[in-house]
């Protein structure tokens, strides 16, 4: 299994039966892959229920998901408009939210919508991260040899202390009132590696998991 | 079966320079394309667009940015059509970017003669810059302004000749919001139908925020 498929199922193994569940760009939208059964998703441009992308004589006209591809509704979906969406989202009925990101904080900051000079707008995403239960942080542990876990970011916030978990190709890495929490780590690293990848103090879980490689 | 349907003509003739336009569509999808039509025909120019997005470049909502015909935006994500990316880089569009679900309830307040909402979105971010922040129940929460256009462009399923709507799919996005969000709201439908085809239960819209439906 590729690396950004190994992430997706690690972050779909925080739904449960019963969750409703929104997807971000890139790897989180590879989530629906890994979800237990019973888990439903949401997107925000209007539908609970989106099923697996529609292709050939599948593609039905009027089921998009909020990137523009087109899918097919599983039995149960409902529609609504965007006001109702968003409802939904801010009112806390999303168990979870997956979504890449630029920087995170020590403190749960999510920089992921802006670079300085580069702003094409959040879309949904700082709707998702204040309302859902669970913000997931999907992205690789450094970019270009550049830290992505800092003390403060840097970027444009899509929320303030709003992360629940970061998951990487390395690591897990939970967010605490105590700090940063090593949960997870790759088969052959040691704590020692990850710190010198990220800014901020890293705690280690006293159950720290390995992953295998 | 005349009721609100209108000729073409009489439809192109509501755009004038200078009006904001709010429009329904997500990312192309359920976007008012023959109401785009018409607003290119009607050669207004200097608009505003308030609506989710512009579109892909030249596709749908962004056939209007393409033709030069658009000064202001605002909108939640404009990511998708590189032409209103470049264009506001080089100053030729003024932008206005806000939280998905904050324009989604911005317009929804301006359709229903509210002044605005309260929402914790955007909290700590550049979104909360020279808004008002309200205290209420010992909680801080951000003023997001009521928002209403001029003319309101949406694509519905079905209209019955007063205006009842229906909608298909993701295409209701934001069209039910901004239909009731001008001073004249003006739809295109796929299917026009005639008094008492649509249940009551079914209708999302109903007639009395429609001014005018576009006539086969």
């Amino acid at each position: 299994m590729d690396i950004r498929h190994r992430m997706a199922k690690r972050a779909a193994a925080y739904f449960s039966a019963g969750d409703i569940v929104n997807l971000g760009i890139g790897v989180p939208s590879l989530c629906n892959n890994y979800a237990a059964p019973g888990v439903m998703f949401h997107t925000e441009n209007g539908l609970i229920g989106v099923g697996p992308l529609a292709e050939g004589l599948m593609r039905v006209e009027s089921f998009c998901n909020a990137n523009g591809m087109r899918f097919v509704p599983v039995p149960g979906s409902a529609v609504f408009d965007s006001a109702d969406s968003f409802g939904i989202v801010r009112s806390g009925r999303l168990a979870a939210t997956v979504l890449g990101g630029l920087q995170v904080s020590k403190g749960g900051d999510l920089a992921n919508w802006a670079r300085p000079g580069k702003m094409v707008g959040m879309g949904g995403a700082m709707d998702l991260v204040n309302g859902a239960r669970k913000v997931i942080v999907t992205m690789e542990l450094t970019a270009k040899g550049q830290p992505k876990i800092l003390n403060e970011c840097a970027y444009p916030l899509t929320g303030k202390a709003c992360v629940d978990h970061i998951v990487t190709e390395q690591c897990v890495i939970d967010v605490t009132g105590d700090g940063l929490v090593l949960r997870e780590i790759l088969e052959g690293l040691t704590p020692d590696d990850i710190r010198r990848q990220i800014e901020p103090e890293l705690l280690v879980a006293e159950d720290l998991t390995t992953l295998a490689a | 079966m005349s009721g609100k349907f209108r000729p073409k003509d009489e439809i192109v003739a509501l755009f004038k320079d200078g009006q904001t336009i709010v429009h329904g569509g997500f990312a192309n999808h359920g976007a008012p394309n023959a109401l785009i039509d018409c607003v290119l025909e009607s050669g207004a120019r200097h608009l505003t667009l308030l609506g989710n997005d512009t579109g892909d470049p030249n596709e749908t909502i962004g056939r209007l940015i393409h033709e030069g015909r658009v000064d202001k935006v605002i909108g939640s994500h404009i990511g998708m059509n590189a032409e209103t990316v470049e264009l506001v880089a080089n100053g030729k569009i003024e932008l206005t970017l806000i939280p998905q679900g904050s324009l989604a309830e911005r317009i929804r307040c301006g359709g229903s003669g509210l002044g605005g909402v309260l929402t914790k979105t955007g909290l700590g971010t550049i979104a909360e810059n020279g808004k008002q922040k309200i205290e209420v129940n010992g909680e801080t929460w951000l003023l997001e302004p009521a928002l209403r256009g001029d003319v309101a462009i949406v694509r519905a399923r079905s209209a019955d000749p007063y205006g009842n709507l229906t909608y298909r799919g993701t295409s209701r996005n934001f069209n039910p919001l901004v239909a009731k969000a001008a001073a004249i709201t003006v739809v295109e439908a796929d299917h026009l139908v005639e008094l008492d085809e649509l249940e009551p239960d079914r209708i999302v819209t109903p007639g009395v925020f429609v001014d005018m439906i576009l006539a086969r």
